[in-house]
């Protein structure tokens, strides 16, 4: 395997102006959505099939005047023991050879088990194609030489991609020199590979603690319950196998019109 | 042996990134990979981002003639490679099925529109330029008993555009004066026309002083614009200065993006700007934490003014020199004391009463920050916490900068809030430095550029001033009175007579004064701005009306007033690329279109990726973009359109004996236009903007230097004997040889050339930083090694550096003053040559005053608590009856302030793109909670907010980032609105009330812009 690919979002250099989640629109050729009154300036509410990048806003006030306006460019984490990938039942999620994770299109069989997978709320599930989506870090870019569409437009280089071990000692030093500044809150999210989900490959750089960002503080996978979930799936495969056979009888029943 | 397909991997600097210094060039093929990827067989061409004006570089890819992908150019020198959200949707604005490609006519009353052909069109709309030039033609004015050839047509305004290319703006500069035209604009008016006069007057050029990549240089940042959301690929430089430790001040009515990013934000009453850098002015000069040394070298401080000039700290708000009855001033005391030669008197001890500096001391005595605080709201410790921080950025070692944008252009004080910011640069020594300088973020694309080509009333390309017929009746008279007697403009008779040159060619002869009577005279000073003209068109005197690239229904002051006025016109022209809400005027949700006479054609343009031009950034750099693709149906490039429109109406007027018709008839109109669409030869524009000999030029005694026709290198080389002609003289070398496009220049920075030098071409003779000469101490030396720019090579007896020395490259330090040449009144040590004593002025003659004053927005809060005067004295006020109503505190009691988002884009391009559509629900206005509580507003719901001109129904958005002020001990609420929204957009987040309908028609004394960034309204919850 070659060396992992990763990709850095520094929190503290986000402007929240949204470049990445258009230069995403755009390389993808993702179609616009209507957006939701969500109350300030973020939309959308969540991931959705046609948005796989999404910055999220958050206001922050001390009660004495001080504000904080936080805004986060989100994204698929390509966990390196990713639920998603776990989950699926067609081995449409695969890893590429730089540790990210993909959904095979001509694969995937739309059964969203993933979806519900993702700790993160990430994977989307697109009517039209009648398959799950996400972000792969623009896997035909990373494959010919150019980084993800995202972290190229971001004008402040809040959003970086590279090799996983460089990012991760720029980002340690950096969360260092904030700290050194006077950030105390400074901390990684996802970096260490020995911590949840075995680390994050999207690992972030947040100014406060992750559930302020909307980020599980101790991301977990649905699959960590081993038993119940094989005993949830025995049972979902059995009524998928019954569902099965009352649609045959019934396409049967009815010819073939 | 073969590489590893990881050696491939070139983050941000793409495979593709190399290929692109001409155009049309296939992809390098990189390592056949698994994955394929859509853009490795397309061609691609440079492009240069149409929105805002960063002038973010792009690279269009191309197959099968269609556009498939347009992202950043990562070999951009100030972008490197990034693009805002805008700009990353930029395919959408070529690909999008919104595009208008046919040509579209309403006839008057109709209620649609119906497809002609593009012949038909443009053959209608010749005839009626023609038909409304012949009836509102004035050939001859009255000047006290003499008769003036004022060859002035007053009947069509036309509103060129700054989103448009240099060349395009110089054919429409060119084109609209030929035919007499006075009515002339382009969205700079209203977006940041104080800039001009205000740098002018205190530097010498009406430009941004620095480069953004040398932000990273500063210490201390001071933003009094929102940088981040609306110019974020620049505030990169921003972001990494503070990233190596610089400290950030964000200067804003409301919390924004930028100020998130901030170490301190301080908020600040909208139109209270004077007050504060008047503040902060005053307390680097009693505290001593001014760049002394600096000071007396560079600035006109130590200069000796009249001892009669008295300042409003005298006179409770005045300058000397008030007629109340002409609401104007008698200048006649705003003078220097001088000398034997004619010169000023000066104190480099800076001591004596009548200085300069001690004048400005005095005046800013009355700015304490205690005023500070009951003026702005800004609480006088974090005032003197931010005072002692900006000004710790001073001296030999250490600069700070500052932007600004439109919170300080759009007011009645706007050029003199500008000014006030220069004039702290000043006192600090930062201008002309490295990390320091002000950065003048300008909107469009190219606001910069159509500035300089001269699409606004006022003045000509490269800035030589419109004539007035009772200054300027003959040639004589105009080159005396615009012509200062020292500093770098002495040169003007060149400029002119190059330019008079350009345009009427052979016609143009010494004996004629090179045809001075075929350039319009304009009647007043007080006439043709932007406003002028819309409330011409609504009185019935503008006739016709051509709008390119620009949407007045929604970005004028009094929206809504401009709207019923557009619908008064007798026609109309529309170039644009979506149907936008000027084109669709007549069909206003509510108006009955058989209620408009007005005859509108719209003509379909193309944006920047399907055309050849030049678009000059916001730091005075051209950079030219290649048509990518064709545009599409019978859309095609706005020169195209002046091009042809030019010509129809020169065969109208071929044969005619009428001496009103010579100026059209002599126009010197070939572009060579070539194709099915009669495309022009963009590069032949660019050729005459730069200049050329008109017959062969020879040195004295020395070689031949020029053969006709052939580009100039140096606007040094103009003549004023009509051997050479220039369209624009300060872009002169930017096309010093046939072929040879210095604006098309996309190479790699040299080692070492942090200014990037190869990248574009930067007005004047491609200088990044203006008046780097201060850079040096008075002895030639760097302030410091920290901060060194240019310096004496005193071996080689030149300035050396880093930057193109904005100074004489042989002048010495100890040079004195020279007696005549191009440097006339320059001495060695006069740092803004374009200054008539070559020193940066803090006192200057602005028709408002010679040193900024703070008066209240005619809709304010408060009082003047500074002196009795409580508006600008001398400020603009039209008379538009019930339609241009002020309001006051009673009814009107909250602070509104308009402004912008990173998302979408000035009067409305980004409601056409679905991409950037989807990102915010919809209008808005931004409230306190405290406010919304009190007014039982929830939010997310509906609200109207009303002011003395109209209102409007927005969604209210309850935010703690407004915070209420304390203005002299009175709380005090503020409203924030976007004003990109009008009834035409893509979805239905697109589309809502516009903004600038709460607006009234106020003008800037100097420039007539409007105060839209303080004005009063009232707030009440929409019952559903």
């Amino acid at each position: 395997m070659a060396r992992t690919l990763a990709m850095f979002t520094d929190v503290s250099l986000c402007i929240g102006c949204r470049a990445c989640q258009v230069a995403c629109k755009q390389w993808n050729q993702l179609a616009p959505e209507e957006p939701e009154w969500t109350g300030t300036y973020q939309n959308h509410h969540h991931f959705t099939d046609k948005s796989y990048r999404l910055v999220r806003f958050f206001e922050q006030s001390d009660g004495q005047g001080a504000l904080t306006w936080h805004m986060m460019s989100d994204v698929c984490k390509h966990c390196a023991q990713a639920g998603c990938l776990e989950a699926c039942p067609t081995g449409a999620i695969y890893r590429t050879e730089y540790g990210t994770v993909n959904i095979n299109q001509d694969i995937c069989n739309g059964c969203r088990y993933c979806v519900s997978a993702c700790p993160f709320g990430v994977v989307a599930y697109n009517e039209d194609t009648g398959t799950a989506t996400k972000c792969t870090f623009c896997n035909d870019r990373i494959h010919n030489g150019l980084g993800p569409a995202c972290a190229k437009a971001c004008p402040t280089q809040s959003i970086r991609f590279g090799f996983r071990d460089e990012l991760a000692a720029q980002a340690r030093k950096r969360v260092d020199d904030l700290k050194r500044m006077g950030v105390k809150e400074a901390q990684l999210y996802g970096e260490d590979q020995s911590g949840p989900v075995g680390g994050l490959n999207a690992f972030f750089l947040l100014l406060d603690k992750p559930s302020l960002y909307g980020l599980p503080e101790n991301p977990k996978l649905p699959q960590g319950n081993v038993l119940v979930d094989s005993l949830l799936s025995i049972g979902a495969a059995l009524m998928v196998g019954l569902g099965a056979v009352v649609a045959f009888r019934d396409r049967g029943g009815k010819g073939s019109a | 042996m073969s590489l590893s397909r990881r050696d491939f991997l070139r983050f941000g600097a793409g495979a593709a990134g190399a290929a692109v210094a001409t155009k049309g060039i296939d992809l390098t093929p990189v390592e056949a990979a698994a994955t394929s990827i859509r853009i490795k067989e397309a061609k691609v061409f440079p492009g240069v981002c149409p929105y805002c004006a960063v002038g973010c570089p792009q690279l269009i890819y191309v197959k099968d003639n269609k556009i498939i992908d347009i992202e950043g150019d990562p070999d951009a020198p100030h972008t490197e490679g990034a693009l805002c959200p805008k700009g990353s949707s930029t395919y959408q604005v070529s690909m999008n099925e919104r595009r208008i490609t046919k040509c579209l006519y309403r006839a008057p009353g109709s209620d649609r529109w119906e497809e002609k052909p593009l012949d038909w069109m443009m053959e209608q709309i010749a005839q009626r330029v023609r038909k409304s030039r012949d009836e509102t033609f004035v050939e001859k004015a009255k000047v006290g008993d003499k008769e003036v050839t004022v060859n002035r047509c007053e009947g069509i305004a036309w509103l060129g555009s700054s989103v448009l290319d240099n060349e395009e703006n110089y054919l429409i500069a060119k084109l609209a004066r030929g035919m007499g035209l006075v009515n002339v604009e382009n969205s700079a008016r209203v977006c940041h026309s104080a800039t001009v006069p205000a740098l002018g007057a205190t530097f010498g050029r009406g430009a941004m002083t620095t480069n953004l990549i040398d932000v990273l240089n500063a210490d201390v940042i001071m933003p009094t614009s929102n940088w981040a959301e609306c110019h974020p690929v620049s505030y990169k430089w921003v972001m990494k200065a503070k990233e190596r430790g610089a400290k950030i001040i964000h200067v804003d009515p409301r919390f924004t993006r930028t100020s998130a990013t901030a170490d301190i934000w301080v908020p600040i009453r909208s139109g209270t700007n004077i007050v504060f850098f008047g503040g902060l002015i005053r307390y680097a000069i009693e505290t001593r934490k001014y760049f002394h040394d600096y000071v007396v070298a560079y600035t006109n401080a130590p200069l000796l003014i009249d001892s009669n000039f008295k300042t409003p700290t005298d006179l409770d708000g005045l300058f000397s020199g008030y007629d109340a009855q002409k609401r104007a001033y008698d200048q006649g005391t705003w003078k220097f004391q001088l000398d034997a030669e004619g010169y000023p008197r000066k104190d480099p001890t800076l001591r004596d009463p009548n200085t300069v500096w001690q004048r400005l001391r005095h005046h800013y005595s009355r700015y304490t920050p205690e005023m500070v605080e009951k003026v702005c709201g800004i609480p006088k410790d974090l005032f003197l916490k931010v005072a002692d921080l900006y000004c710790s950025a001073s001296g030999r070692d250490k600069t700070a900068t500052a932007s600004y944008a439109l919170q300080l252009n759009q007011s009645t004080n706007g050029v003199q809030q500008i000014r006030s910011l220069c004039m702290l640069q000043l006192v600090l020594g930062n201008v002309g430095r490295p990390g320091g300088g002000v950065v003048a973020l300008r909107g469009h694309s190219n606001v910069q550029g159509a500035t300089d080509f001269g699409t606004l009333y006022h003045m000509l390309p490269g800035y030589p001033a419109m004539p007035l017929q009772a200054a300027h009746p003959t040639f004589q008279d105009y080159l005396e009175k615009t012509t200062p007697k020292g500093g770098y403009w002495v040169n003007n008779p060149k400029f002119v007579v190059s330019l008079l040159k350009a345009w009427w060619g052979p016609a143009a002869t010494k004996e004629n004064d090179f045809a001075y009577d075929h350039m319009p005279k304009r009647e007043k000073a007080d006439a043709y701005s932007h406003q002028h003209f819309t409330i011409g068109m609504l009185k019935g005197s503008v006739k016709g009306f051509i709008s390119m690239g620009q949407n007045p229904a929604v970005d004028s002051p009094n929206a809504k007033m401009v709207r019923t006025a557009l619908r008064n016109l007798e026609w109309m022209v529309v170039v644009d690329l979506f149907e936008t809400d000027t084109a669709a005027v007549w069909k206003e949700p509510g108006i009955d279109p058989k209620s408009s006479k007005t005859e509108v054609f719209f003509v379909p343009g193309a944006p920047a990726a399907e055309k050849d031009g030049s678009l000059t950034n916001t730091m005075r750099m051209a950079q030219w973009h290649v048509r990518a693709v064709e545009p599409p149906g019978e859309a095609r490039s706005d020169a195209a359109f002046i091009v042809d429109l030019g010509n129809r109406v020169k065969a109208f007027y071929k044969d005619s004996k009428a001496r009103k018709d010579r100026p059209v008839i002599d126009l010197v109109w070939d572009y060579q236009p070539q194709g099915p669409k009669k495309e022009p030869n963009m590069e032949l524009v660019l050729k005459e903007c730069n200049g050329y000999a008109t017959e062969d030029i020879k040195e004295k005694d020395g070689p031949p230097l020029y053969k006709a026709g052939q580009p100039l290198k140096t606007f040094g080389h103009l003549k004023d004997d009509g051997s050479t002609a220039c369209g624009n003289w300060i872009y002169t070398g930017i096309y010093p040889e046939e072929g040879k496009n210095l604006a098309l220049r996309r190479e790699k920075p040299k080692e070492g050339d942090y200014l990037a030098h190869t990248w574009g071409f930067a007005w004047p003779a491609n200088r990044r930083i203006l008046y780097n000469r201060a850079s040096a101490d008075p002895s030639g030396k760097p302030w410091s090694e920290k901060k060194k720019l240019i310096w004496w090579d005193a071996k080689d007896k030149k300035w050396v550096g880093l930057d193109v020395p904005d100074f004489g490259p042989t002048m010495a330090p100890d040079a004195p003053r020279a007696k005549e040449g191009p440097l006339k009144g320059i001495s060695g040590t006069d740092a803004f040559i374009m200054n008539p004593h070559g020193l940066g002025q803090f006192f200057a003659s602005i028709l408002d005053g010679p040193f900024p004053e703070h008066y209240e927005p005619f809709e304010s809060p408060t009082k003047n608590l500074l002196s009795k005067v409580d508006h600008n004295p001398v400020a603009k006020v039209w008379d538009v009856g019930d339609l241009n109503r002020l309001g006051g505190p009673d009814k009107y009691p909250y602070v509104l302030t308009t402004s912008r988002l990173t998302e979408h884009h000035a009067a409305g391009m980004s409601r056409h793109i679905p991409w950037l559509s989807e990102l915010f629900f919809g209008h808005f206005a931004e409230i306190n909670p405290e406010m919304a509580r009190e007014l039982k507003i929830q939010n997310g719901d509906m609200i109207t907010v009303e002011s003395a001109r109209a209102k409007i129904k927005v969604r209210a958005l309850v935010t703690e980032r407004i915070k209420p002020f304390i203005i002299n001990g009175k709380k005090v609420y503020q409203v924030g609105i976007p004003w990109h929204w009008g009834y035409q957009g893509v979805m239905k987040s697109a589309r809502g009330d516009i903004t600038n309908d709460l607006v009234a028609n106020l003008g800037d004394p100097t420039t007539f812009i409007q105060e839209s960034k303080a004005l009063l309204c009232n707030v009440r919850k929409e019952v559903a």
